[in-house]
């Protein structure tokens, strides 16, 4: 079956034709060639599609692209203001070392601001390690992404974003 | 994933319509469930009827002494609601300890409970905290719902609505989570309401189900004392590559101890 969706990727109106099980990682990845979403697992564990969909994160790998008509889809490609800024948290991850291979990088960071926005700026350690739950590096042996996110809380606070 | 029909109605009636008309249609509350079962294309159905749209599924409502959920109702939404965290909140607690964040933002109360994962939380408050499952076409009482392994007493094309729970005077939820998945190894709601007591295991068995020797030893004296000598039979019990049914045994009576001390404080 073959559907019409429409809806905002970074604050850019998207189109296009899909299948009805087309997912929307395999829309943003395949249909738009935005590939900074990846895909680690098909059992929904890994979270390295994680995207924001209307403010809250969700498994991009999860979700039909025709669940997503009319929704505000916000990437790792959506972050940084320019090519020379980048958002709080992607700075926060390269100033602390907290990605080695990079694969589970897009999931972290965006499930990481949205953990930071559900806190309210405030997060100590215990909830961080807690809230990662459903993101995995298999490289970093997480410490390192830990201290990335309490870095990033304040500095997202004083930005502003 | 095998393609399908995808549907998107507006309102129960007409959902309800279209889940009738069609032989192997499923409804799709947050996929969370659904859509991996449908990448291992363990299920083919011919239709899918997103329930996203029909917005008087989605809410939390005090109805009395009654928390009553609507089935399209999410996690997050459970877990942090005033209403549930001052009625009941042992069931937010549970909702909280469900999956991941981003699970908990798509995943809902309606379709866990229409799932009856062997393994998942919300069986456990159903069953004891005695809530009640409304559907488009009638009640269920929560002691004659879970039917076993994925089983429930769902017929075709029916929709769960919205579950109903009573408030009790003290509950508590004790989940010993697999490390990978998440979900429960062994979870027991415990719940007293005036001299009832009921026990609820999930992930123990092929679906959740009650303890009826501890409920009783509660009932008379509700401390994790008077549980302390009761043994769970291991016979029918899961058991897998996580743990054995022995193991799983020992763990129910150590999370309702836990889960009654908790209550009690
Ligand atoms: C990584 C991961 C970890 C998880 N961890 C946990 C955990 O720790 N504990 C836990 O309990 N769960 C866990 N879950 C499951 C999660 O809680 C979901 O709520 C559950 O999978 C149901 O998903 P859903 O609400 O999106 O329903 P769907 O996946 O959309 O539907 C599930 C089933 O219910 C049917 N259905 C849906 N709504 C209705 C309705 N209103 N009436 C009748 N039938 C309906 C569907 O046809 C389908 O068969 C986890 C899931 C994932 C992906
Ligand atoms: S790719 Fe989505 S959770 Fe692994
Ligand atoms: S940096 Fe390699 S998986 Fe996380």
């Amino acid at each position: 079956m073959t559907i019409s969706v429409a809806m905002t990727v970074n604050g850019k109106p998207v189109s296009g034709k899909v299948e009805a099980r087309t997912l929307l990682v395999q829309f943003l990845r395949e249909h738009l060639g935005m590939t900074g979403t990846h895909v680690g697992c098909d059992t929904s564990q890994c979270g390295a599609c994680v995207v924001h969909v209307d403010g809250t994160s969700v498994k991009s790998c999860t979700m039909l692209a025709v669940q997503a008509e009319g929704a505000k889809v916000t990437t790792i490609e959506g972050l940084a203001a320019s090519a020379d800024k980048l958002h709080p948290m992607q700075e926060a991850f390269r100033d602390n070392h907290a990605l080695q291979c990079g694969f589970c990088t897009p999931g972290m960071v965006m499930s990481a601001i949205d953990m930071v926005k559900r806190h309210n700026y405030q997060l100590d350690e215990t909830t961080v390690r807690h809230e990662l739950e459903g993101n995995l590096c298999r490289c970093t042996g997480y410490h390192n992404i830990v201290k990335a996110i309490l870095a990033a809380a304040p500095a997202m606070k004083a930005a502003g974003v | 994933m095998y393609d399908f029909a995808y549907h998107r109605p507006k309102s129960l009636a007409d959902a309800a319509t279209v889940l009738k008309g069609k032989d192997e249609a499923r409804p799709m509350a947050g996929g969370m469930t659904l859509i991996p079962t449908l990448k291992q294309r363990l299920a083919r159905p011919t239709d899918v009827v997103d329930l996203g749209g029909v917005k008087e599924l989605a809410g939390i409502k005090v109805e009395g002494s009654n928390l009553v959920i609507g089935a399209m109702t999410k996690h997050v939404t459970v877990a942090t609601s005033a209403d549930v965290k001052r009625m009941i909140p042992a069931l937010a607690d549970l909702a909280g300890m469900i999956g991941d964040p981003a699970v908990r933002n798509r995943g809902t109360i309606g379709g866990s409970v229409a799932n009856s994962d062997p393994a998942a939380d919300y069986p456990a408050a159903v069953l004891g905290l005695n809530a009640t499952i409304t559907t488009n076409t009638g009640k269920h009482a929560a002691d004659s719902f879970f039917k076993g392994l994925f089983e429930t007493a769902l017929g075709e094309g029916e929709l769960i609505t919205s579950i109903s729970f009573p408030k009790p005077d003290k509950a508590a939820y004790m989940k010993f989570r697999n490390p990978a998945s998440r979900y429960a190894m062994v979870g027991v709601f415990v719940a007293k309401t005036g001299n009832t007591v009921r026990v609820a295991v999930t992930g123990a068995g092929p679906a959740a189900f009650r303890v009826k020797a501890m409920e009783d030893a509660l009932a008379k004296n509700f401390t994790s004392e008077a549980i302390k000598d009761i043994k769970i039979p291991a016979d029918g019990l899961n058991s897998d590559i996580h743990g054995s049914a022995e193991y799983r045994a020992h763990l129910v009576g150590v999370m309702a101890r836990r889960a009654v001390d908790a209550a009690n404080k």
